[in-house]
């Protein structure tokens, strides 16, 4: 039988390419072209080199905005990952219960993040929020308009309480494929709780925790709405996110050339942290069979 | 170490049993000698597994009570049961080394760090793994792990019982002999009893002194390898035991004579059968002739190296037939005739004795 020869099948790849052009590349481009132009309006761009990411590069305001950005993660992470984990070991196995809990564990995920925000924004307000009257009647002094700590404290609430549940149902899943047997096989050797936990609960959720760390890392790295919704970046600057900077610069001060030079290092720093996340990670799997 | 005994014992995974169906093990009452190598064996599904786990702990049987000696361990949990288990599927803690894998169900019992030292290398020795001791578990091979898990359930001294779930599914088959012949050796120099559930009849008949043949949640023999292949109790175990299995014809019993089809069979022994009564002859006791004993029809002839095993049929039913290497099969065997002596006699299944 001849086998037609050619390269038709190529073609089959179009659709992805186009989609992927338009999606991502194109816009990516503008930003790339915006970052090394200047204008003073009326559509006159100039050319200006590297010059705002020199200025990217060595402004205070960047600098402080990606320690409060490198901070929040760290923070959210060392918070979600083990309450995620230690909520999904208590989570019914199976029957009614499990079905009930895996969905109410879903819906802080299914709700849109400004409307995770509003919820939040008024929870904490001293007037009319359940959060913010209760606190301020057990005569706690709490206002996260006017206090650095209170907005730090909301904001940091808010984002354990939205994504903690997906942490939880990763670990969840992975608990549930552990076979019956290393359990049965604990028991028989007399393992201790802490050692089942140690020995064989958190070598076999390393995989599904690998994601939920990406993912927790990334998102939380580009968070905006919901911070925005309730604090708007204050008091002040003191929540003012690497995103929220980002937007005040370019539609805020409509400063494009900066803020698409901000953009592409800000691209490539979560590029970078996420790639030597994932390296360490495999790394350390790898370095284990030999 | 301890003498096994199961007092009416039965499970059903239902709560509320019904008929003789929904038991996953029907009442049964045993008792395993202290140091007894014994195999259970059956098909997949007949409740080798669930009988296991409730002798380790990790079932409770809905009835009946499990003894080990005199004490009644119904209730107690694995721990305390001080039983080793082996399970199917290699279970082996992935981040420590094969060192502490051996070690740690010593290490949980807090025994002094010298003995645990001397133990684990005795154990490796065994197993063959003293040059893998420092390498970490993970991204062994299946059957390197499943030899850190058999030396893990060997490791303790002062089991009351070894269990295996047919510990050797996923090893290599001439790692599979040896490894056997080792848990063999092991037994006769430590004499613990050993359970060894497997649904591979040569498994069971190489390791075990004694052989718990299960069908449909009942022990229906429990016996010698050489009872179960000479007087067979059910006929299951006539089909499950030996290859190919013990043919089985209806006939109707008449004191020393079998009719099958209108041709008398002599018994040696007088029966008085009622029900269903068939009669099972081994394979290995069938003789073709050209004339004499029950027409038979030559299907095929196999030859397996040692014998050849021949197929055919007899009074409408398949008869397997094994014939030595030198024997001449020919167009003109016609007919078959049985060893009377190892004829077996069954009614509603089950082996009934006869008298001289």
């Amino acid at each position: 039988m001849d086998k037609t020869q050619n390269n038709k099948a190529w073609f089959l790849v179009l659709p992805v390419l186009v989609l992927v052009a338009f999606s991502a590349v194109i816009p990516l481009m503008t930003v790339v072209n915006y970052s090394v132009q200047d204008t003073f309006g009326q559509n006159d761009f100039f050319w200006a080199g590297l010059s705002w990411f020199e200025d990217a590069i060595s402004s205070d305001r960047l600098h402080e905005a990606l320690w409060r950005q490198i901070l929040f993660s760290v923070i959210i992470l060392a918070i979600e990952v083990p309450l995620g984990i230690f909520i999904a070991m208590n989570m019914p196995k199976s029957g009614f219960w499990a079905s009930l809990v895996l969905i109410l564990m879903a819906l802080p995920l299914l709700i849109p993040f400004n409307v995770v925000g509003t919820i939040w924004q008024i929870f904490g307000r001293g007037d009319i929020g359940l959060l913010g009257h209760t606190l301020d009647a057990m005569g706690i002094d709490y206002n996260y308009t006017n206090d650095p700590i209170d907005a730090w404290f909301t904001v940091i609430i808010m984002d354990v309480w939205h994504w903690t549940s997906l942490v939880a149902l990763l670990a969840y899943a992975g608990l549930q494929s552990i076979p019956q047997a290393y359990y049965q096989a604990a028991r028989i050797d007399q393992a201790s709780r802490w050692s089942v936990f140690r020995y064989i609960e958190l070598p076999k959720l390393q995989g599904v925790l690998l994601i939920a760390v990406l993912l927790r890392f990334m998102d939380s790295f580009m968070i905006y709405t919901e911070p925005f919704v309730v604090t708007g970046g204050g008091p002040g600057n003191s929540t003012t996110f690497l995103s929220i900077d980002l937007v005040k610069q370019a539609t805020g001060q409509f400063d494009l050339g900066p803020a698409a030079a901000f953009s592409i290092i800000y691209f490539l720093v979560i590029l970078l942290i996420s790639w030597v996340f994932y390296t360490v990670m495999t790394n350390l799997d790898k370095q284990e069979t030999f | 170490m301890a003498q096994i005994t199961l007092q009416n014992l039965a499970h059903s995974y239902s709560a509320a049993p019904k008929s003789d169906a929904d038991y996953a093990l029907k009442e049964m009452h045993h008792v395993w000698q202290d140091g007894g190598a014994y195999a259970l064996l059956g098909a997949s599904g007949c409740g080798k597994t669930t009988l296991l786990n409730i002798i380790s702990g990790l079932v409770r049987p809905s009835h009946g009570r499990v003894l080990f000696g005199n004490t009644d361990v119904t209730d107690a949990p694995t721990a305390e049961r001080n039983i080793a288990q082996v399970f199917q599927f290699p279970v082996v803690y992935d981040t420590m080394t094969v060192r502490d894998n051996l070690a740690f169900p010593l290490r949980n019992r807090g025994m002094d760090a010298g003995y645990i030292a001397g133990r684990v290398g005795q154990i490796a020795k065994m197993i063959g793994m003293e040059d893998k001791l420092d390498r970490k578990a993970r991204g062994l091979t299946a059957d390197a792990k499943q030899k850190i898990s058999l030396g893990r359930g060997m490791v303790r001294q002062d089991v009351n019982a070894i269990l295996f779930d047919e510990p050797l599914t996923v090893i290599d088959p001439h790692m599979k002999w040896e490894l056997r012949t080792q848990l063999k050796a092991l037994h006769r120099e430590l004499g613990h009893t050993m359970i060894y559930v497997t649904h591979d009849q040569t498994e069971a008949l190489t390791f075990a002194d004694k052989v718990v043949v299960m069908h449909e949640g009942r022990v229906v023999q429990m016996g010698t390898p050489e009872e179960l292949f000479e007087t067979p109790a059910h006929t299951f175990v006539g089909y499950f035991i030996g290859s190919p299995g013990m043919n089985l014809l209806d006939a109707k019993i008449d004191g020393a004579t079998a009719h099958i089809a209108g041709h008398a069979i002599p018994l040696g022994k007088n029966y008085a059968a009622t029900g269903r009564t068939q009669i099972g002859i081994r394979p290995e006791f069938i003789s073709l002739t050209t004339g004499t004993g029950l027409p038979f029809t030559l299907r095929r002839v196999e030859d397996v190296g040692r014998h050849r095993i021949v197929r055919g049929e007899a009074a409408g039913t398949p008869i397997n037939i094994i014939a030595g290497e030198g024997e001449a099969i020919g167009a003109d065997m016609t007919h078959v005739t049985f060893d009377a002596a190892k004829i077996n006699v069954y009614a509603d299944d089950w082996r009934i004795n006869g008298a001289a």
